[in-house]
């Protein structure tokens, strides 16, 4: 008797344990390709980061090593992705608080959200190309503009159901508390709904930020690559991906160190905006009702 | 009897297929304290939510009948149901303070209302009267009058309740609903609403569901009993309460049922 009991509890704990380890093991794993990543991004570019690389458009014989910097990207690169952020923004609030408080579980919005989560899925270079057969058809260059469209495209899926997860954990007595002062469906969403669930709806755009930002496919065909800072709308603009491609396909060491050093750009700019972000998110969860 | 504040007539409610209310008919007389008791799933918050239409926004619902609130009846055509809901408050089980400030929660029905331009918006200092006026009605200024500003979301559980009667208040409603309101309250803070309840009864209608006997005995003017969501037992307290007619209603007090 005492034998059989000795040998069931031997086997869970042999269970425990494997699975233990196996947890353990994935997070290493994640977090060890994180720091590989990071460590060689900031191995090989940091020491060919400078200030001129950061305050300086590419001068002429830039690709092939002389003096210079990637301004034209990095500054492209905020224009696109804040300008397709702030474009999908205003398209995808709208959305979210119709599908959760208009038409919360009809078939209709079974239907907008299965295709937002097929849209999530669809690889960024068809954004680009779709982009850029419409542009063709309008007759438009590669342009700012046709750029941000195009990331605000690849970004709105993301917006809209990031939200609509966010607004769907909105306790439906806090809906009702508002409902019960004479409030209507659209000033309980913007009044009381929008407050309570702020710090989703932030990380909803920060996750969208760092898509497009992070995108080469789409503002490829779409906004097309310049040595200049963008002056308008329609003047082509660079973009830090792109950067980094480019300068990676050079056959010169020393293009190819910056290449490192302009993905560190985007590491950080990504970086410190997901601190601001934590900043703010702690100021938006004031008010935050639990 | 005083002329009843509500008439509710063959009301009927479904959620689903659950026929939860069945033909009720029944009278709530104006500034008195009426309480709906009966056991656990008989109706009692589902007849109170048609009391302001707030149970048509859960899904699948369904109500049928008619709610006469002085004369008018809420569920008639051309009815706006937003005004119906500040001209009846209600007080929920768990309080759900509305993530902003005090003072917002408190204002916060008053300017939609202004908006809609049912009441008097009160910019500036009338507004900073009312606040003050509805949160010294719910017992709640000197806790909080050092601290409009401060997130509502800090308040302990029992002066959020406070806080929920007042932002009702605000919105000036002749009849008041109450969800089990102390349910989620410390004896003490329960005894404090249940005091507010009995002051604010001079101005308003009150219509109080709840699952303590001792608590409708304590507070009911009259007594509406309901079981497995039809209407058994109404009238004044005392009657209800002292001599019941029904033998269902006899059970139930007695302890035997629920």
């Amino acid at each position: 008797m005492k034998r059989r009991k000795a040998k069931v509890f031997s086997r869970k704990r042999l269970e425990e344990g494997f699975f233990k380890v196996l947890m353990i093991g994935s997070a290493a794993a994640v977090l060890g390709s994180l720091v590989l990543i990071l460590g060689t991004v900031v191995w090989r570019g940091l020491p060919a980061l400078n200030l001129a690389m950061v305050t300086q458009t590419p001068k002429g014989g830039y690709y092939l090593g002389k003096e210079g910097g990637i301004l034209n990207a990095i500054v492209g690169s905020l224009y696109l992705a804040g300008g397709a952020t702030a474009l999908a923004l205003i398209a995808s609030l709208p959305i979210a608080i119709y599908l959760q408080f208009y038409a919360a579980r009809s078939r209709f919005a079974e239907l907008a959200r299965l295709a937002l989560d097929v849209l999530w899925g669809v690889p960024s270079i068809v954004y680009g190309a779709f982009g850029f057969i419409i542009m063709l058809w309008l007759g438009m260059r590669a342009s700012l503009l046709g750029g941000i469209i195009a990331l605000a495209l690849l970004e709105l899926p993301i917006l809209v159901r990031g939200m609509d997860e966010a607004i769907a954990m909105v306790p439906s007595a806090l809906k009702e508390a508002s409902y019960a002062l004479g409030a209507t469906r659209l000033e309980t969403a913007v009044k009381v709904v929008v407050r309570q669930t702020a710090p989703g709806l932030l990380t909803a755009v920060l996750l969208a930020f760092g898509r497009g930002i992070g995108d080469a496919a789409a503002v490829l065909f779409t906004a097309g690559y310049t040595d200049h800072l963008p002056d308008s709308l329609s003047s082509p603009a660079a973009s830090l991906p792109l950067a980094v491609f480019f300068q990676l396909g050079t056959p010169f060491p020393a293009v190819q160190e910056r290449a490192y050093a302009s993905a560190l750009v985007l590491t950080f700019i990504v970086l410190g905006l997901s601190l601001i972000s934590r900043r703010l998110g702690g100021r938006l969860t004031k008010h935050v009702i639990r | 009897m005083l002329e009843p504040q509500i008439r509710i007539q063959e009301l009927n409610a479904w959620y689903g297929a659950e026929h939860a209310l069945k033909s009720v008919t029944a009278d709530i007389p104006a500034r008195q304290i009426t309480a709906i008791v009966g056991p656990s799933g008989c109706g009692k918050t589902t007849l109170l939510r048609s009391l302001n239409r707030l149970l048509e926004e859960a899904d699948g619902t369904r109500v049928t009948g008619r709610v006469w609130l002085d004369g008018v009846d809420i569920y008639g055509r051309g009815v706006d149901v937003t005004e119906v809901r500040t001209r009846v408050g209600l007080l929920a089980p768990k309080p759900f303070p509305l993530p902003m400030s005090i003072y917002d929660n408190v204002a916060y029905g008053r300017r939609i209302q202004g908006l809609h331009g049912r009441l008097d918006r009160g910019n500036g200092r009338n507004l900073d009267r009312i606040v003050e006026r509805y949160l010294r009605a719910a017992g709640l200024w000197e806790e909080v009058k050092d601290r409009l500003q401060a997130p509502a979301s800090g308040l302990s559980t029992g002066q959020q309740q406070r806080l929920c009667l007042a932002r009702a208040l605000a919105v000036e409603p002749e009849v008041l609903l109450c969800d089990e309101p102390t349910s989620a309250l410390d004896p003490i803070s329960a005894q404090r609403i249940e005091e507010q309840l009995v002051t604010l009864k001079e101005g308003m209608t009150i219509v109080i569901v709840t699952h303590s006997l001792q608590q409708a005995r304590r507070l009911a003017d009259h007594v509406i009993f309901l079981w497995m969501g039809e209407l058994v037992e109404s009238g004044a307290g005392v009657q209800v309460f002292h001599a019941p007619q029904d033998e269902r209603t006899q059970a139930y007090l007695a302890g035997d049922i629920g």
